[in-house]
């Protein structure tokens, strides 16, 4: 047993979190996330250029063989900066859904996805839906040589940014039958795609997109690709863990620098016992958080790697809603301003335990896949 | 032991309701849906003054200043109402807050210039409390005054100061004794927002509100008729003020009024579908709240009943205090997991019109953020947690 990093995974995150520490402060963070972009096209650059994108894709199609702990250092440091860029969509689900699939689309894509030319965004929620990727309305048929998409989809997170869309849509079955689910790669500029950009928690951008008509590629199988998604999905979520870590551990370094500083009563508030054991338990919610999202990435693989994931995302949830709860908590009045970084690490964590299903939701996963 | 109301007290509900009934269409549409409302300056007044023109904008006011006087139980039943109706409360900062100082320490001058202006609403309050060092530890404030003449010179700073951008006067709680002990050089004093040297800065909030400010104080000129009761003794009045800010505090008619809109929206809302509200786990989940809501109401009426009889309150409020905004937190949280990813659009850069999602879902996580204040301000739930070891368990 060794849960120590590589030489290699550790030079990663040495040099990301050097960047990220340089130019991607909270300072800039405010700035361009208030810009009507509403981000720094640059940042998306150089990550490429730092091999980001490509760390995880495979070697035959220009990635660099990594995996899911190379995500995972990678999610880290990014949740510790408040990163908005869509990497996740971008490299874990666009990629990984190209990968698993193969073809002609992969061998065009993915390149793009480990040189930082495609930006993606993944367009699965539907209003009626709520967590269930089967549940659509969204649909698709065949029209010459590709199909063309009809449908809505909700909050699709990256949007405004993308130029290239994932999209859920049923070419068969019904409303939530696990046959007949297929996936889609859409060109946003496309005819028949039309978008309303809004911002979203904690720095993010997304839309509420509606298609009519709007020509779409296959990846995949057709009508039978839920399980290979699925799988991606857990990729995604075990990222996210990893995000959410990064954002709960420079919520901890600053709630216990701000209760060592405070003062009221005539000494540090971080002195009084009610906060101690309050921030006790943060602490305690922080290791807990940790191994879930190690025990996720790492069994990702496996055959219990859904119920790990979903146990994790559950657990995590719960953990990363204590610490930032109680990071505003003990912060108290200033905790509540939108000039604190803490605000925004809150937000964020609240972001990443709905995305993909709610902590009950993945509870109800590890009860099905238990029967 | 008798659970009912008096028929009078019935038939008093009663009257409220007609009131409500016919006051709603005459009131801006915002008013009545709560978890959206950002409300305006116009929107408080509006309410205000129709309360006012009832004569029932000062439930607790004695006849005598032009209050409704209504006794505890009435006040209950008329709180209770306007929750169920979604309408607001009045604002406390003049009617709850330096009304009440000014009524039991205030010199004839100030009760008769203030008092009826706050009940016409023609002069807005607003409460000068915190200071950036002084939080929790209210007593080790630092914003000065210094009589000079017919005058106090005030310098300094408040914060946390919620509408002061449309204050037109400030109770403040200044030093004007800085080598006493901390408790005892405090003033309790009134200076008008229109005085040069005052700076109100905005404070945006995690839901893009701007509801509290910074005020700055710089060579500030207040006349010292405009200090209430005796100097020094600010402190006294002052928890006098907290004891009445924290009684107002457990809100079990709004949470419950709350809880019911909540329902409503699970009936829509879809989950492996079919209505949210059918799902065994969403379902207990409310049901759990809602039995912990039950409870919480009766130990208001349970209150309620000792202050009827003429108890004197003590820690009681700081029990309603922390039980009260747990849930109040606890409703919002569920309310904004009850819609699911369109709970994620951040409020702060829509306006009201320009909802994402269904109609309900807007402002639902910006309230969930918003209330994490209510665990903070009042005296934060810690500290009543300290009120309550002491005065009640005397440990």
């Amino acid at each position: 047993m060794d849960f120590s990093f590589s030489e290699e995974q550790t030079l990663l995150r040495n040099s990301l979190s050097r960047y990220l520490a340089d130019r991607y402060s909270f300072e800039d963070w405010r700035k361009f996330t208030r810009t009507p972009e509403g981000r720094d096209p640059s940042h998306w650059r150089q990550f490429a250029e730092m091999g980001l994108f490509a760390a995880p894709l495979p070697e035959a199609q220009g990635g660099l063989g990594g995996g899911p702990i190379e995500c995972m250092v990678v999610m880290e440091e990014f949740g510790r900066a408040l990163v908005v860029e869509p990497f996740v969509p971008t490299v874990v689900i666009g990629g990984g859904l190209l990968a698993r699939s193969g073809g002609a689309l992969a061998d065009e894509m993915l390149p793009k996805i480990a040189a930082g030319a495609t930006v993606m965004a993944f367009a699965f929620a539907e209003a009626q839906g709520r967590y269930d990727l089967a549940d659509l309305t969204t649909s698709a048929k065949k029209q010459g040589d590709g199909y063309v998409l009809n449908g809505q989809k909700s909050v699709v997170l990256g949007a405004p940014w993308a130029d290239r869309l994932v999209v859920t849509a049923r070419t068969g079955g019904s409303r939530r039958e696990v046959q007949g689910v297929s996936v889609f790669l859409v060109e946003k500029s496309a005819k028949g795609v039309s978008t309303r950009d809004y911002a979203a928690m904690s720095g993010l951008r997304a839309s509420e997109i509606v298609f009519e008509n709007a020509p779409a590629q296959l990846i995949g199988e057709e009508g039978a690709v839920l399980p290979l998604l699925t799988n991606v999905l857990d990729r995604a979520i075990a990222a996210h863990l990893a995000e959410a870590n990064g954002a709960i551990a420079k919520l901890m370094v600053a709630t216990t620098e701000y209760a060592k500083t405070r003062k009221q009563f005539g000494q540090p508030i971080g002195k009084f016992q009610v906060l101690q054991h309050h921030m006790v338990d943060m602490f305690i919610a922080q290791q807990q958080a940790l191994s879930a999202s190690l025990m996720a990435n790492l069994k990702l693989g496996d055959a219990d790697g859904p119920r790990a994931v979903s146990a994790a995302k559950a657990a995590l949830g719960k953990y990363a809603r204590a610490v930032a709860e109680g990071a505003v908590q003990i912060h108290g009045g200033i905790g509540m301003t939108d000039e604190l970084d803490v605000g925004h690490y809150f937000k964020r964590l609240v972001l990443l335990e709905v995305l993909y299903g709610s902590p009950d939701h993945h509870l109800c996963r590890m009860a099905a896949l238990d029967q | 032991m008798d659970l009912s109301f008096s028929p009078e007290e019935e038939a008093f509900r009663q009257d409220v309701r007609k009131f409500i009934g016919e006051a709603k269409p005459q009131l801006p549409k915002n008013l009545g849906a709560p978890e959206r409302a950002r409300l305006s300056k116009d929107d408080y007044l509006v309410w205000h003054r129709l309360l006012f023109k009832k004569g029932w904008v000062a439930p607790a006011w004695p006849k005598e200043f032009g209050g409704a006087d209504w006794s505890v139980t009435q006040r209950y039943i008329f709180s209770a109402e306007i929750a169920k109706a979604g309408m607001p409360t009045t604002l406390p900062f003049g009617l709850g807050m330096v009304g009440p100082v000014i009524m039991a320490f205030g010199s004839e001058a100030q009760k008769k210039k203030f008092l009826p202006r706050i009940l016409s609403g023609d002069d807005w309050w607003c409460q000068g409390y915190s200071e950036p060092g002084a939080g929790s530890d209210l007593a080790s404030l630092r914003c000065r005054a210094v009589r000079d003449g017919g005058y106090y010179i005030v310098n300094g700073q408040k914060t946390w100061t919620t509408l002061a951008q449309y204050a037109d006067w400030i109770f403040c709680l200044v030093r004007t004794d800085t080598a006493a002990k901390a408790q005892e050089g405090i003033s309790f004093i009134l200076i008008d927002m229109k005085s040069p040297g005052i700076t109100v800065k905005p404070i945006v909030i995690l839901d893009g509100a701007r509801e509290v400010n910074e005020v700055f104080f710089d060579n500030v000129k207040v006349p010292a008729e405009n200090l209430v009761g005796e100097e020094n003794k600010g402190w006294t009045y002052a928890k006098f003020l907290l004891a009445h800010e924290r009684s107002a505090l457990a809100g079990a008619s709004r949470s419950l009024a709350a809880l019911t809109r909540l329902k409503s929206l699970a009936r829509t809302e879809q989950l492996d579908g079919a209505p949210l509200i059918h799902d065994p786990n969403f379902a207990r989940k409310l049901a759990a709240l809602e039995a912990d809501l039950m409870a919480l109401e009766f130990t208001e009426l349970r209150i309620l009943s000792q202050e009827a009889k003429g108890e004197k309150m003590g820690s009681e409020s700081s029990i309603l205090k922390v039980a009260g905004s747990e849930i109040q937190q606890r409703v919002a949280d569920l309310a904004m997991e009850a819609v699911g990813y369109y709970a994620l659009p951040d409020d702060l850069s829509l306006g009201d019109n320009e909802a994402v999602g269904p109609d309900y879902a807007h402002g639902l996580a910006g309230r969930y953020f918003n209330l994490r204040k209510a665990s903070i301000y009042g005296g934060s739930n810690e500290i009543q947690r300290n009120i309550i070891a002491k005065a009640v368990l005397g440990l």
